[in-house]
């Protein structure tokens, strides 16, 4: 799929893919079922079935209908602000002093993430439905933001869920869904994050499918939303294999990316699958640490079974009841994994490798430091696997890292743990200390809400 | 919510059945459902989670139901992600959870009730089923004298595991149909389950209702134009006037929330008597719809 076939109009004059040209069959698709080898499926209530094969059937006729496409490519270039660029860190390569570090921005995208290239294609899907109101979960919130925007862009009536942790986390994510003119709604139930929200999208979705999409935030849930999910995110990876080489003269040793649910890192690896010679690795969030317990590192330290719709990894206890992950990062914090990436994880195509909470946060303030950018603190996992990777792979490699999103939600929970706002100390170490400190910021402790909750999963 | 049955994307096919309706199997609840149709009355099934409020008391309020006029009890399994439950039903099997309670009780429940000359089965979300042993689960559930299980999140589509094992035991596979199922789906649904076919009568998640959707006939009618299956009508029913309606034209009435509702008050006793009470209401309102009406669907 490296020729632009500009399917939904002109070539670009850069000879850049469209986000069109990324809806396209691939040998990868999962089969009628929805199944990536014994990953996938339709693992939930015979109620939503026929909602499901609605959305099923309204994404066979978009991925050919040349006026959706063209709509989504003309939202993608002059909203969302497509192509996203590369960046050369070249600071940040010679601080590491390995491999050449290059940067995929998705950063830069109108709502700071890549979320924004789901929703427009879902909400677009949405409108050739004819349902007139979209729900959304979302945990760091920018699903939630992007879900919000397009609603607003679109005309469709907006509820995000949100689970209470989260909502906590990330208030400033909550005021600008509210700034939208979403309504948002905290949940309290279980954990009271993401794995929360999605089961009372759930909820809300069974009682309203007539009039209601559900705009699935990840490569996950039951089929066909991670096929959808990863098409509409598919033009990350397609767009990325045409400017390396451009840049470099040739494809990466290295797709680097994070996983929650998997959307961006599935977008990023999936033009480069039929590359052999190209590693694909998910940085996967470890929070304390996989061999704490306390972590969301799904596909590291979880084993099979079925959530939210999928069969895949899951972070479970002996009796099938699904723990609670432990994450600084919010979009990461998240139990389950999208079967797509269970499956490349079986196959061995693609490597996952934890990442805590203390190392993304070096992470985040060396990429700021170096580069000038301030990642998501979900990106910043990616930054932090492909430290030792591009060290690994000596100075002739090159390692792309898919930087999902930006870190201005992140500011407060960054200044909590940077002590960025004790005037004792106004030069930050680079190396900031570890954990223990009273200062330690509260979403790294146990969440009160589940301790109200229920603790039934430990 | 009270939608219209969604009329999803089916082009009126009707899975080469037109009109004839499949024989449903009969299953190891077979002799509950015949006994029923020979009384002209339809069935009373109720749900609780075992474990709520705790385990001693939930296998004692399960005998009271069985006591008090259910022909049938639905021993509920918990499941840290509920999705398809309201906030009753998902709180009491979060509160169950923490009390412990996980597959190994719930089978000792169902021996409880079973030992005591009720009929029970399990009701429970997947992926502890899964977690068991789908093939050990069925079996253990067959030797503490359980009837069937009721999976709400597993589709046929994906139970091709899951019918061999329950086959094998000898065990009732039910599978749920909702407003949303076209009439293929009702088909192939009632075709792999055993025992009875539970339609979900309302578009959403678990929870008393004042009123009785009026999409529950349509789709139990919609059910009898393939299957010959018992159909259990569930999701809202709280009183004896609904009973009584759902009870003219459903082979079996399915109460949960109401239940629920009633277990998890302070006062044991109080909890005992107000549980009796509504299984005694409940099944007076079905008596009273059999004397009304006698045409039972067969």
């Amino acid at each position: 799929m490296s020729a632009p076939a500009a399917a939904g109009g002109r070539p670009r004059p850069d000879g850049l893919p469209r986000p069109s040209d990324a809806l396209t069959g691939t040998p990868h698709d999962p089969d009628r079922r929805g199944y990536y080898g014994q990953m996938g499926g339709r693992w939930l209530p015979e109620a939503l079935v026929a909602a499901l094969d609605e959305i099923s059937d309204a994404y066979a006729k978009a991925r050919t209908d040349p006026e959706f496409l063209r709509e989504l490519d003309r939202l993608a270039e002059t909203y969302a602000g497509r192509p996203s660029p590369i960046s050369d860190a070249a600071r940040l390569t010679e601080h590491v002093g390995g491999a050449r570090i290059l940067l995929k921005r998705e950063d830069l995208n109108h709502t700071g993430s890549h979320k924004i290239n789901n929703v427009l294609g879902q909400a677009l899907l949405t409108k050739k439905m004819g349902k007139p109101r979209v729900i959304a979960e979302t945990g760091a919130g920018q699903h939630g933001v992007a879900t919000a925007t397009a609603a607003a862009l679109l005309g469709l009536d907006c509820t995000i869920y949100m689970g209470r942790v989260d909502t906590d986390r990330q208030a400033l994510n909550v005021a600008r869904m509210r700034l939208l003119g979403a309504t948002v709604v905290p949940v309290d139930t279980g954990s009271a994050t993401l794995k929360d929200a999605i089961n009372e999208a759930f909820r809300d979705w069974v009682a309203n499918v007539e009039n209601t999409a559900y705009i699935f935030g990840t490569a996950a849930g039951p089929h066909p939303f991670p096929l959808l999910v990863r098409d509409l995110q598919r033009i990350i990876g397609a767009e990325a294999r045409v400017q390396v080489p451009a840049l470099t003269g040739r494809l990466p040793d290295a797709v680097v990316a994070c996983v929650g649910g998997g959307s961006n890192a599935i977008g990023a690896f999936h033009a480069f699958i039929d590359d052999p010679a190209v590693r694909l690795v998910g940085a996967e969030a470890a929070g304390d640490g996989v061999d704490t317990g306390r972590h969301a590192a799904t596909i590291t330290g979880g084993s099979v079974g079925v959530l939210h719709g999928a069969r895949s990894f899951l972070l479970q206890d002996k009796d099938g009841q699904v723990l609670e992950s432990h994450s600084i990062s919010a979009g990461l914090d998240y139990p389950g994994v999208g079967p797509e990436h269970s499956h490349l994880a079986d196959i061995g195509r693609a490597e996952y490798v934890p990442i805590t909470d203390a190392e993304a946060m070096d992470a985040l303030a060396l990429l700021a430091r170096t580069e000038g950018i301030i990642p998501a603190i979900e990106s910043a996992h990616a930054v932090a696997a492909a430290l030792p990777l591009a060290k690994e792979l000596g100075p002739d490699g090159i390692v792309l890292i898919n930087l999902s999103g930006r870190g201005d939600k992140d500011t407060e929970t960054a200044m909590k743990w940077f002590h960025l706002d004790d005037p004792a100390e106004p030069d930050q170490p680079a190396k900031p200390e570890r954990p223990e400190s009273p200062e330690r910021p509260p979403e790294t402790s146990a969440p009160t809400a589940a301790a109200a909750g229920n603790g039934e999963n430990r | 919510m009270s939608g219209n049955a969604s009329a999803p994307t089916t082009s009126s096919a009707s899975a080469g059945t037109a009109g004839v309706p499949v024989p449903g199997t009969a299953g190891r609840l077979g002799g509950m459902f015949s006994e029923l149709r020979a009384a002209g009355r339809a069935g009373l099934v109720g749900y609780l989670p075992a474990g709520y409020p705790d385990l001693p008391r939930s296998q004692r309020l399960l005998r009271t139901m069985i006591e008090s006029g259910c022909d049938l009890v639905e021993v509920g399994a918990s499941f840290s992600d509920p999705v398809l439950d309201g906030p009753v039903v998902a709180r009491a099997q979060h509160q169950a959870l923490r009390g412990g309670t996980r597959l190994p009780e719930v089978l000792r429940t169902v021996e409880a009730v079973t030992s005591a000359g009720g009929r029970a089965v399990v009701m429970s979300y997947f992926n502890p089923i899964i977690a068991y042993g789908q093939d050990a689960f069925a079996r253990d559930l067959a030797a503490a004298g359980g009837s069937g299980v009721i999976t709400p999140d597993l589709i046929v589509d994906e139970a091709e595991t899951w019918l061999a094992a329950t086959e094998s035991a000898d065990i009732d596979p039910i599978f749920l149909v909702a407003p949303s199922s076209p009439a293929e789906r009702i088909a192939l649904t009632a075709g792999a389950g055993r025992g009875f076919l539970y339609a979900a009568a309302v578009m959403g998640v678990t929870g008393a209702r004042d009123s009785v959707s009026s999409v529950a006939p349509e789709l139990v009618a919609r059910c009898r134009q393939v299957t010959t299956l018992p159909i259990g009508v569930g999701l809202g029913v709280r009183n004896g006037a609904q009973a009584a309606e759902i009870a003219a034209f459903a082979d079996a009435v399915i109460v949960g929330s109401a239940f629920v509702a009633r277990a998890g008050l302070e006062d044991r006793a109080a909890a005992e008597a107000a549980i009796a009470e509504l299984a005694t209401e409940l099944a007076d309102g079905i008596a009273g719809a059999a004397s009304d009406d006698q045409e039972t669907p067969a």
